[in-house]
C-alpha cells in the first residue's frame, strides 16, 4: 500500500456525532486525483495499537489540494472513530494511503441513482461532483433518522435531484416509487446499513432490474467477537486475536506480513491459505465464493474471524 | 542524450534498422535459458539507465517513423482506434499520463504548460504545438485517446473496470501480434484471452486479474511478452494477414537471420485518477537474429529457448512453420556455455 504523510488541515463538527476532517500535503503539493466512491486507509498510533480504518473520500475527486471524510463517532466501536474524534488535533500529521475505489460509477450508465442511509452518504458527496464535472443526469435518496443525525445534509448541494427522506418526519424513503419510474439504463448505486443494500436488490428483482444495473458498498468494519487463536504453518508461532482487533490486526501486531488494501473483506488481497482448520471459520467477507467460504481452505484476515480448536494458516 | 531518429519504413521495403546502442538496449525477455507462462509482474519504477525500463513511456530511435507507420494504418483501416462513449474520461486521464511523464523525462523534446484547464502541448520531433482545454474534447483534433497515441509509441488499451473484471472498451491498435481490436472491443479480460493456450489450465488469468482489478494508483507494474514476426512489420494484424502471412515462406537458411525478428513487448499497467480505469500500454521492439546474436548470451539462450519450446507455443505464436530454420541458425551461436542470471548482456 502506497501511503503518504499529510497534514491535518481543519476539522469541523457537521452533527453531534459525525466530523469531518481535511488532509492537505504538508509542503503544499497536490494530492493524486481520485474517482468518486474512493476510499483511503487512515493510520491511527492509538497507544501502541496501530489502527487502520478506511474511509471514503467525501472531497472533489478533481481537486488535489486535500482528502476530505467524514468520520461517525462509534464509541461502542473499536477505537479507530473514537480516537480521530478524541485524539486528533488540526495540524497533526497523519499517514494516509493512495485512495483506491472498490466503488466506482458505471460510466454507461444513462443515469445514476444513488440511494444512501446514514453515514453511507459519505462516497456519494465525492460521486455527485464527478457527475456534476462530467455532466451526467444523476439523483440522489438520503435517508436518516432524524435531521439531527443528517450530517450530510450540511454536505449536500440544494438541487432538485437531492432527495431527503426522513424518518422522524414521517417521509420514509419508497424504494418502490424510486425504482420503479427510471429509464431503461439507469444504474442504482447503494451504500448504508447491509437492511438498506437488501431491501434495493429486493426491490430492483422485483421490477425486473438486471443484477449488473444494482452496486452497493456495505459499510464495513471487522466484527468484534471471542479471542481465538490461529498457528503459523511456516513459523509455528501462535497468534491470539483479541475480541475488537481483526486476524489481520493481531498478524500485524505480531511483525507477520500480510498483503491488504480495503480492510474490509471487498478487494482480496489479503486472502490467505487455511493449512487446517478444526472448528469453523466465521467468514465476513465479500470476497470468497459460497463454496469457498463452506471449504474453509481460505479465510480474510481482515474482516473473518474463528471459533473451534486449531486453525493453522499457510503464513 | 540526443536521440537520432531514423527515416526508416515497417512496411514495403523494411528499412527499419537498430543502430548498435539499439541493439544494446533491445529488452530481451528471457532471464533464463527456457520459458514458460507465468504472471511474472514486477512494479514498473525504473530501470537500469538507458533500457527500455527507465522511464515510464519509452522513445527510442524508432519514435518518428512508428507515428508515421501508425498513420498510414489509420488511414486505411479507421477501426485501429476505437473509444467506446463511456471511456473519454479514461482517455484524458491517459492523456495527461502521457503528456507529464513526457514532458518530465524528456524535456528536451516534450514540454507541456498547464493554467488550470488550459494546457498547451508542444511535441518536438513530431512538430506538433497544441493548446486545448483538458476535458473538453471539441478543443482537440480528434478525442483525446487518439490525439495522445498518435504520438505514443505502441498499441494502447484503456480497460474499464466494473463487475469485478475488465473490459476491453478503447485502444489504439496498430502494432500487434496478430489481435484485433475491433474484434476485442466489449470484450471482457477471460474473453480476450480465450485464444491463448495452456495458461487458462495453469490459473494464470485468475491470478492476473486478481492482482490488476488492485492495481493502484502511482505503482504502474510491467511485464514482457514475445513473438517472432517475418520482416520488421509493426501491423501484424489479422486485418491484414493477408500482407504479411505470406511472408513467413520467404525465410530460408541463407535469410533467416536478416528476415526473422525476436518481437517483444513491454508491457505496462497503470491505475487511471479520474475515471479509474486501467491503461495498458503495449510497446512493441524489433530486433533481427543477426543483431540478436552480436550479443553472445542472448544467441546463446535464444537457441536454448525456442530449441526446447513446447510445439503449442511455437504454434500460437506463429512460428512452428520456421522453427527448424531457425532454430539451426541460432544452433551456430551456441558453444553450450553457461549464461548468467538476468536478460542484459554480460
Amino acid at each position: 500500500m502506497t501511503s503518504r504523510m499529510l497534514r491535518v488541515s481543519a476539522i469541523e463538527a457537521l452533527s453531534p456525532l459525525v466530523s469531518r476532517f481535511r488532509f492537505e500535503d504538508p509542503e503544499g503539493a497536490l494530492l493524486p486525483l481520485f474517482s468518486g466512491g474512493a476510499h483511503v486507509v487512515v493510520e491511527m498510533p492509538d497507544a501502541g495499537v496501530l489502527r487502520r480504518n478506511a474511509y471514503s473520500l467525501i472531497s472533489d475527486p478533481m481537486d488535489g489540494s486535500g482528502y476530505e471524510i467524514a468520520v461517525r463517532r462509534e464509541d461502542g466501536g473499536r477505537g479507530g472513530s473514537k480516537f480521530l474524534h478524541t485524539q486528533v488535533a488540526e495540524g497533526d500529521l497523519m499517514r494516509i494511503s493512495a485512495p483506491v475505489n472498490l466503488f466506482s460509477l458505471d460510466l454507461r450508465a444513462k443515469k445514476h441513482v444513488m440511494i444512501a442511509g446514514g453515514i453511507g452518504i459519505t462516497p456519494f458527496l465525492a460521486q455527485l461532483k464527478q457527475l456534476a464535472r462530467l455532466q451526467m443526469p444523476f439523483e440522489l435518496h438520503y435517508a436518516a433518522r432524524s435531521r439531527a443525525e443528517a450530517a450530510g445534509l450540511a454536505l449536500l448541494p440544494a438541487s432538485p435531484q437531492v432527495h431527503v427522506h426522513i424518518s422522524e418526519e414521517g417521509n420514509r424513503m419508497d424504494l418502490g416509487a424510486i425504482l420503479g419510474s427510471q429509464p431503461l439504463g439507469t444504474h442504482v448505486y447503494t451504500c448504508g446499513p447491509e437492511g438498506l443494500i437488501e431491501a434495493v436488490a429486493e426491490t430492483g428483482a422485483r421490477f425486473g432490474w438486471p443484477r449488473t444495473a444494482l452496486h452497493s458498498e456495505v459499510f464495513m468494519a471487522p466484527p468484534p467477537g471471542a479471542p481465538f487463536e490461529v498457528t503459523l504453518a511456516t513459523s509455528g508461532k501462535v497468534v491470539t486475536v483479541g475480541a475488537h482487533q481483526s486476524l489481520l490486526e493481531a498478524l500485524e501486531a505480531a511483525q507477520v506480513e500480510v498483503q491488504w488494501m480495503c480492510r474490509g473483506g471487498a478487494c482480496g488481497r489479503c486472502e490467505t491459505g487455511v493449512k487446517s482448520c478444526h472448528g469453523t471459520i466465521e467468514h465476513h467477507d465479500h470476497w470468497l465464493s459460497d463454496d469457498e467460504h463452506a471449504r474453509q481452505t481460505k479465510i480474510m484476515p481482515c474482516v473473518s474471524r474463528f471459533k473451534g480448536e486449531t486453525l493453522v494458516l499457510d503464513l | 542524450m540526443t536521440i537520432q531518429f531514423h527515416d526508416e519504413t515497417f512496411r514495403d521495403d523494411y528499412t527499419f534498422h537498430n543502430s548498435p546502442e539499439g541493439i544494446r538496449r533491445f529488452p530481451f525477455p528471457f532471464d533464463a535459458d527456457s520459458y514458460m507462462y507465468s504472471v511474472n509482474l514486477e512494479p514498473h519504477a525504473g530501470g537500469k539507465a538507458g533500457s527500455p525500463f527507465e522511464k515510464r513511456f519509452d522513445v527510442d530511435e524508432h519514435y518518428v517513423a512508428e507515428m508515421r507507420d501508425r498513420a498510414i494504418t489509420l488511414t486505411e483501416d479507421p477501426l485501429r482506434c476505437q473509444s467506446l462513449p463511456h471511456m473519454e474520461l479514461a482517455g484524458w486521464d491517459f492523456l495527461e499520463l502521457v503528456m507529464v511523464s513526457k514532458s518530465e523525462d524528456y524535456p528536451e523534446l516534450f514540454t507541456l504548460n498547464r493554467d488550470g484547464d488550459r494546457w498547451h502541448w508542444i511535441n518536438r520531433p513530431l512538430g506538433i504545438e497544441q493548446r486545448f482545454t483538458f476535458l473538453d474534447a471539441t478543443t482537440l483534433p480528434c478525442g483525446p485517446m487518439e490525439y495522445i497515441t498518435r504520438q505514443t509509441q505502441g498499441d494502447h488499451a484503456l480497460l474499464d473496470q466494473r463487475d469485478g473484471n475488465l473490459w476491453m472498451d478503447a485502444g489504439m491498435v496498430t502494432s500487434q501480434a496478430d489481435w484485433s481490436l475491433d474484434f476485442d472491443i466489449g470484450m471482457n479480460f477471460f474473453e480476450w484471452h480465450a485464444p491463448v493456450p495452456k495458461a487458462h489450465e495453469m490459473g494464470v488469468f485468475q491470478r492476473a486479474l486478481k492482482f490488476l482489478l488492485n492495481l493502484q494508483q502511482g505503482a504502474p507494474v510491467r511485464r514482457l511478452n514475445w513473438t517472432m514476426t517475418v520482416n520488421p512489420r509493426l501491423d501484424t494484424s489479422p486485418e491484414n494477414y493477408h500482407k504479411w502471412g505470406p511472408e513467413k515462406r520467404t525465410v530460408a537458411a541463407d535469410n533467416v537471420g536478416a528476415k526473422q525478428y525476436l518481437r517483444v513487448e513491454l508491457q505496462t499497467l497503470w491505475r487511471l485518477p479520474r475515471s479509474n480505469a486501467i491503461a495498458f500500454p503495449i510497446r512493441c521492439y524489433l530486433c533481427s537474429l543477426e543483431d540478436i546474436v552480436t550479443v553472445p548470451k542472448w544467441g546463446r539462450r535464444l537457441h536454448r529457448v525456442l530449441r526446447d519450446l513446447p510445439n503449442e507455443l511455437a504454434e500460437y505464436k506463429g512460428f512452428a512453420v520456421n522453427r527448424p530454420t531457425i532454430v539451426d541458425y541460432l544452433a551456430a551461436f551456441d558453444d553450450g556455455a553457461p549464461t548468467s542470471p538476468g536478460i542484459f548482456p554480460d
